[in-house]
Parts: C-alpha cells; sequence; structure tokens
C-alpha cells in the first residue's frame, strides 16, 4: 500500500472548517486528546483520486500563529515541528468567503513556513447573495497557490480540493512575504546566530511565548548567548509583521476582490437588533431556555425509563439465567448496575449537546454571550458561562463538558468549579422524599410549604454557585489575559450532518471518558457491600430465618404485610361482589394464603439483604462514621446511604430502601418505612424537621456525584481540582448540616 | 475632537489612528483592528457593555474597557450623502 498524504485543515474559527472535514472523512475519523491536555485531536482517513489516502488532521481554529491560547499552540506546535509524526506533507487552509482578507492572513503565515499550501474558499454559495466577486485565477498567481471553491452546503469543490491534495508535490513553496523587512538589523542577526534554521521558523519560534507559553524552545535555548529583545520589543515586531501582512493581503484582494455593498447587510443587521435588544433578547433567550429545559427535564424522561427498564430487565435476566454465584452477582450488581449508572446519561447529554450545536451552528451562541457578559463578569464568570450554569440544573456532567467553549482558563476553571451547586436531576428524588417526610403540610400565601422548600432549595443551589464564583475570582491567581474577543459570526442555517457528528462525539466521549470511572466506582461499592469477613455476614441466612422462626419478621413488615393482605382480600371480595369473578370462599383462601406466603418469603429475603449489608464492609464503614455524621442528626443507616450515593445522589433513595428492608422502591412504602424509624439516641423520630433540614442541606451542597468528579478530572486533566472540590464542597457541607441540625434540634 | 471606540455612537463611523505599541492584544490586530481601518459600532449589549462592531469587514464584540484603547478619526457622515 502506498504511503498516506499527511494533510493538516487549519483555517479561523467559523469558516467552516469542520464541514470541510467532516465532507472529506465522511464517519472515518475519531476524536481523542493531544496527549497531556484537554485540547481535543480530529483525525480522519479521506480517500482521493486514484488510489491514493490521506491521513487528515483537524487543527483547532486559529486566526494566527501568534498563539494566545492551548488550542492554538497545538495548532503551531504541529506546522513547527518538522519531526511530529503528524507534520503535514500539505496544509489546507479554509477561509470564509465573506471574511476573506482575515483568513489570508493565517495563510501567508503557513506559506512562508515553506509548507506546500492549499487555499480552500468556503461558503462560496454566499458570494452572489453578498455580492461577492473573486478573480481566482489572479489570486492564485498572487498568492502562488491553488485555490479550491467550495460550498460545504451545496456540497461543490470538494472533488476538487481531493485532486489539489492528490497533486500537492506540484504546489510551490515559495513564501509570499519576507516578513524580515520589519527589522533587517534583528534578522540578520539571527540568521547569523543559527545559519541553519529556516528564519521564519525561527522568528516564530521565539515569539510563542510573547502572548501564551513557551513550547517547543530545546532545540534553540542552548544557543540563548545570543542578545534577545525584551517582550516588548518582540511584541511590536509582531505587530508590524501583521501590519506588513494586511498590505500585502489589501493590495492582492484590490485587484482580485470586489464586493458590492449593496448587496450585503439586510437580514444580520435586523436579526442583530432583535436577539441583543435589551427586552426581547432577554426574552428570546428565556424562551430558548426553557425549551431546553423541557427537553431535558421531560422528553429525555420517556429514553431514560426505557433504558432503566432496559436494565432492569436485563439485570433480572442474568440473575435467573445464570448459575447463581460471585460471578453472577459481580455481573448483575456491579456491572450492570454501573454501565446502567452511565447509559442512563445519554439522553440528557444528547438533547443538551443538540441544543448547543445548534445554538452555536446558527450564530447564536455569540449573541447570547454577547448579552450576558456584563451580567456575569462581577462573579469571576464570563458570558460563556451561562449556558454550563444552567444546563447544571438538569445535570452537572454535560454542563461541565460545555464549558469547553470558554476560552479564557480562569474563567473556564470557576465555571467548572461551582456547576455542582446547581440543582440537578439527581437530587430531586432525595429532596422530594426528605420534604414529603419533614416539611408540613400547611400553605402559606396559597403555595404549600412543600412546593415553596423545593424552590428555595434550587435557589440555594443556584446563588451558592454564584457567591463561590466571587470568591475563586478573588482566590484563584491564575494568569491568564483577560480579554475579551468575540467573533459575532454570520447567521447560518444549522448543518444537520455537523449537528449529528458533535451530539455522536460528545455523547462518545463521555460514555468512554467519565464512563470507565463510574463504572470502577459502581464495581466497588459493590464489592464493598456484597462482602464481609464476620461470622455474622457469613451465616446471614441462617441468622435471619432463625430470628423469624423465633420472633417473627420485624414490626413494620409484618404491618406491611397485614395491610396488603387486607386490601388485596378486599380486592377478592369486591371483585366477586361485581361478578368479575366467580369462586368460592375455598379458592378464596388458597389465593390469600398463596399470597401471604409470597409476602413472606420477600420480606424474608429483604431482611436477609438488609442483614447482610448491615455486616458488610459498607455496613462497618457506615458504623465506622457514625460518631461523625451523629452530631448531623444521622444514624449509621443514613450514613451507609451517604457513602453508597457517593457514586450518584439518587443511590440515597435505593440505599434506604435495602437497609430497611421494604419491599420495593415505591417511594410511599419507603416514607412510610422511614417515618416510623426512631433514632435509638433520642427515642424521638429519626426524621424530623432538624435531621431532615439538615439533610437537605447536605445533599445542597456535598459533591456527591463520582461521575461529575470523573468529568471534571477529564476536562482539567489533573485530579488537583476534582479533589479541591469534593474536600471543599463535603466540608462546607457538614459543617453547614451540622450548625443546621444543631440550631434546630 | 479625539475620540476613541467606546465613544462611538451606533451606526457612527471613524477610522482607527495609530496606536502605542502593547496596548492591543495581538488577536485584536488579527482580527482587523489596524491603523487606517475602518470602524462602525452596530451594537451596545443592554447594560452598555460588551459593544459590538464592524472593523475592516469582521464583526465583533469587545469589551468596553479595550474599545477605550482604541483611538478614532471620526468619519463625518455627512460627507457621504
Amino acid at each position: 500500500m502506498s504511503k498516506q498524504i499527511k494533510v493538516a485543515l487549519i483555517g479561523n474559527p467559523n469558516t467552516g472548517k469542520t464541514s470541510v472535514f467532516n465532507q472529506l472523512t465522511g464517519l472515518n475519523q475519531k476524536v481523542g486528546n493531544y496527549p497531556g491536555i484537554t485540547v481535543e485531536k480530529k483525525e480522519g482517513v479521506c480517500k482521493l483520486p486514484r488510489g491514493v489516502k490521506a491521513h487528515i488532521i483537524d487543527l483547532p481554529g486559529t486566526y494566527s500563529l501568534n498563539t494566545t491560547s492551548l488550542d492554538e499552540s497545538v495548532a503551531v506546535e504541529l506546522l513547527l515541528n518538522k519531526n511530529d509524526k503528524d507534520f503535514p506533507d500539505v496544509a489546507v487552509v479554509v477561509a470564509d468567503v465573506e471574511n476573506l482578507k482575515r483568513n489570508l492572513l493565517l495563510f501567508t503565515q503557513i506559506k512562508d513556513l515553506k509548507i506546500p499550501t492549499i487555499l480552500v474558499i468556503n461558503m462560496a454559495d454566499r458570494m452572489s447573495r453578498k455580492g461577492i466577486t473573486i478573480d481566482i485565477p489572479l489570486l492564485e498567481e498572487k498568492l502562488n497557490t491553488k485555490i479550491a471553491l467550495v460550498s460545504t452546503r451545496k456540497k461543490i469543490g470538494i472533488e476538487k480540493l481531493r485532486e489539489l491534495i492528490t497533486d500537492y508535490k506540484s504546489l510551490s513553496i515559495e513564501p509570499n512575504i519576507d516578513a524580515t523587512v520589519i527589522s533587517p538589523e534583528y534578522f540578520d542577526r539571527l540568521r547569523s546566530a543559527f545559519p541553519k534554521e529556516d528564519i521564519y521558523k525561527l522568528w516564530l519560534v521565539i515569539t510563542q511565548d510573547v502572548n501564551f507559553m513557551p513550547i517547543e524552545k530545546t532545540l534553540y535555548q542552548n544557543a540563548a548567548s545570543f542578545a534577545t529583545k525584551s517582550k516588548p520589543e518582540l511584541k511590536r515586531l509582531q505587530q508590524k509583521e501583521t501590519i506588513l501582512r494586511y498590505q500585502f493581503i489589501n493590495g492582492i484582494l484590490k485587484q482580485a476582490h470586489k464586493v458590492d455593498l449593496n448587496a450585503a447587510k439586510g437580514l444580520r443587521a435586523s436579526l442583530d437588533k432583535l436577539l441583543t435588544h435589551k427586552v426581547f433578547g432577554y426574552l428570546i433567550f428565556f424562551l430558548i431556555l426553557l425549551t431546553i429545559f423541557q427537553a431535558i427535564y421531560v422528553w429525555s424522561a420517556y429514553p431514560m425509563e426505557f433504558i432503566e427498564n432496559s436494565f432492569a430487565s436485563a439485570t433480572e435476566w442474568v440473575e435467573n439465567s445464570l448459575p447463581p454465584g460471585v460471578f453472577t452477582d459481580l455481573l448483575a450488581e456491579g456491572i450492570l448496575a454501573g454501565i446502567g449508572g452511565i447509559v442512563i446519561f445519554i439522553p440528557q447529554i444528547a438533547f443538551l449537546f443538540l441544543f448547543i450545536s445548534l445554538l452555536e451552528e446558527t450564530g447564536y451562541m455569540s449573541r447570547v454571550v454577547f448579552l450576558m457578559d456584563r451580567l456575569m463578569r462581577p462573579f469571576g464568570l464570563s458570558g460563556k458561562s451561562i449556558v454550563p450554569l444552567i444546563s447544571g440544573t438538569a445535570c452537572a456532567i454535560p454542563a461541565i463538558m460545555a464549558t469547553r467553549t470558554i476560552e479564557n482558563w480562569k474563567e473556564r476553571l470557576i465555571t467548572i468549579l461551582v456547576t455542582p451547586f446547581t440543582t440537578c436531576s439527581a437530587r430531586l428524588p432525595v429532596y422530594l422524599i426528605i420534604i414529603t417526610l419533614v416539611i408540613p403540610d400547611g400553605r402559606f400565601f396559597g403555595l404549600s410549604y412543600q412546593a415553596l422548600t423545593l424552590m428555595l432549595l434550587y435557589l440555594l443551589g443556584f446563588f451558592t454557585a454564584i457567591i463561590s464564583a466571587m470568591i475563586l475570582n478573588k482566590i484563584l491567581k491564575i494568569k491568564s489575559k483577560s480579554f475579551f474577543v468575540i467573533e459575532m459570526p454570520n447567521y447560518k442555517l444549522p448543518l444537520l450532518k455537523n449537528v449529528a457528528y458533535t451530539v455522536l462525539e460528545k455523547t462518545k466521549s463521555f460514555v468512554f471518558g467519565a464512563g470507565k470511572i463510574i463504572l470502577a466506582i459502581s464495581i466497588i461499592l459493590w464489592f464493598l457491600g456484597s462482602n464481609g469477613i464476620s461470622n455474622e455476614f457469613k451465616n446471614a441466612e441462617e441468622i435471619v430465618t432463625n430470628k423469624i422462626n423465633i420472633s417473627g419478621l420485624s414490626d413494620f413488615n409484618q404491618h406491611a404485610i397485614a395491610s396488603e393482605l387486607a386490601s388485596y382480600e378486599r380486592a377478592l371480595n369486591d371483585s366477586i361482589i361485581e361478578k368479575v369473578y366467580t369462586i368460592d370462599q375455598l379458592a378464596i383462601a388458597d389465593s390469600i394464603t398463596a399470597k401471604s406466603a409470597n409476602l413472606f418469603e420477600h420480606a424474608k429475603r429483604q431482611e436477609i439483604s438488609s442483614f447482610k449489608l448491615e455486616n458488610s464492609y459498607m455496613g462497618y464503614m457506615g458504623k465506622a462514621i457514625t460518631p461523625i455524621v451523629e452530631p448531623l442528626g444521622y444514624d449509621w443507616k443514613i450514613g451507609i446511604a451517604i457513602l453508597t450515593s457517593f457514586a450518584a445522589r439518587e443511590v440515597f433513595v435505593g440505599t434506604l430502601a435495602t437497609i430497611y428492608s421494604v419491599g420495593s422502591d415505591e417511594e410511599e412504602t419507603i416514607t412510610n418505612r422511614m417515618a416510623a424509624e426512631i433514632n435509638p439516641a433520642t427515642q424521638m423520630p429519626l426524621f424530623n424537621l432538624a435531621s431532615g433540614i439538615s439533610l437537605l442541606l447536605f445533599y445542597a451542597f456535598a459533591m456527591q456525584c463520582a461521575s461529575t468528579l470523573a468529568v471534571v478530572k477529564k476536562e482539567t486533566n489533573t485530579w488537583k481540582w476534582p479533589m479541591a472540590q469534593l474536600i471543599f464542597m463535603s466540608v462546607f457541607a457538614y459543617i453547614v448540616s451540622l450548625i443546621a441540625y444543631q440550631i434546630l434540634k | 475632537m479625539i475620540k476613541t471606540v467606546a465613544q462611538l455612537k451606533r451606526g457612527e463611523r471613524g477610522i482607527i489612528k495609530e496606536f502605542a505599541d502593547d496596548i492591543l492584544p495581538i488577536k485584536l490586530l488579527e482580527l482587523g483592528c489596524l491603523p487606517g481601518n475602518e470602524v462602525e459600532l452596530l451594537q451596545v449589549a443592554p447594560l452598555k457593555d460588551p459593544i459590538y462592531i464592524n472593523v475592516n469587514g469582521s464583526h465583533i464584540a469587545i469589551r468596553r474597557a479595550m474599545a477605550e484603547l482604541i483611538d478614532l478619526e471620526i468619519i463625518d457622515n455627512t460627507t457621504f450623502l
């Protein structure tokens, strides 16, 4: 097989570079990370004419080779390092027909690196509408390159581009501009100090850290004796270079590029006026948010329910059809539960990213940022933080993934750190059950206390996020240049293909990134909960059976069975009266006996698993932390539930169901059981106003979500931030709950 | 009269004058904020900040603090009529 041509796709943001990439590679693409950093690396394979293939890298969008962010430095590093295995044989610069002037700046820089460079002028379908005419042959001659006029929307020009890539060897590698004229004396000295190096490449390497950070410097450090210039001087030279390049470009475009201004404007101006209006702008944004909320909360409930049921039946199938044993347990309660815990988030993530990519593709997102920036700034956040903060009310995981659009690292980090405070949907089951238990039924101005409490908890989450952002803004000493420049791209109809790729990509990156950690944690939790060393654990079945034989089932279960039997009997009698069935008294008695035996077996199994959990490693851990949770008004059972719900908050309810050995996850049953629980220390109901509020506050503040930690680790690429989050949020939650309980009790 | 981009009214235009080195981030220059280029103020966000300009064909939004650093020569609109 012949060698693949290595192609680097590079261009300004918003030029449709990704569309070109998608058109070239189709589904033959993979997304990963550059080693050690969180910048996405997109690669793909493209079939070319005459049986040739190309390996294509889609580099992060950049305006020039003067880097100001991590993303950009990735692009530059590749172009400067001839030894990189991905160093391109040919660079394809994607430009947007409406911003040709600005796009050519990057083009001339790459051309001057003596890399064969093809120019793609994208969005060609807009030319006639915008009154643009380009003399392509003249432009090709002046820029000394080959040009493909492409429209990814209309699917034209891609074949031409493939041809050009195949023939890359015929491209000229003559530079466009002699940048050394900006300071001949300085460049002469450089040239004599490093006679072997390409002078423009040398210049780029030297100036990399003027705006950002040093990258590939080792090559030249040895010769540091060379009298260098100070940063301000270098920066001035960079500006001179930019001006020089623009002079060159303006000169060419004057001849080869014409715009009939009357054809332009129109729609854009009126849409801008409406969408950034001080009333309608916010109103429209609010309505869009409502739709997104609705989708994440309500629409995704259907697929989530389907997923839940599928996993429940898969678990059941495994338990019933495989021979009982450790392996079956591991499969059913560890692995399947873990995978289920990952898959359940997919609908919400997919919906969120569907909307986000739609908003980004259309160009609306930039208007939101424009609208919100001033409001968010006092809190150390940027206009771009608004999307993550709002989507955090559904789930922090997609929300944290959505912070990637924030270029400023400090603003992005603060957004990541405070997002988990917003009330996510996993807190809801916990809140609901505790509110039902401890908040009285009364009404206040027609609003029920319970609803008000829930609303207060939502507000509490939001304000805690905002206030922590403010504090973090003061504490964090991160130097990141906080200039805010955002391009306001033209409005476009979204390309469905791009939207679909984005949704697919983000979902995949969640499932395989955070998914691994979630799976590992749920297996650990399963192990701790289903293994023990004590005799009680090993002989659980025997001990509980004996106990039941001597003193019967627990009071609660006896009552529950009695009342269920009574209602069953009533139902049977009713159906006879209504002549639904015609059966005699004997059959009724039989049926009731069978039902009773059934219920008894069920209750017994529950009591055994409850006893096992109590004596498992997990149970011991729960008991070990009793002294810690007692001041908050909890007993060891709640302690266990807090430990297990570390995997995900909603596990709290399920764990309590197991510990209290109620037969089902039905909320009502658990609530009844919990209401009956007596705190051995105080002889009062365990769940009272004081301990209830304390629990609510604990769940509002504590970082009880392994998945979020996993995502934060992935997005910040260090354990430092998720650990800081975990420790700070847990300690804060503990202190607040402690104070609340001690005051209220 | 000396004006900066921050003092423009909506629809008003000006030509960027020479500015002191080091003031503006290179990114802004790359986007077309160069001496001699024309700037038009398109929109102002509800709280007067950021502002949304068209410079040299680039549509960008910048914060007011940065706009104050860019000196302008105002184009008298009447001469265009």
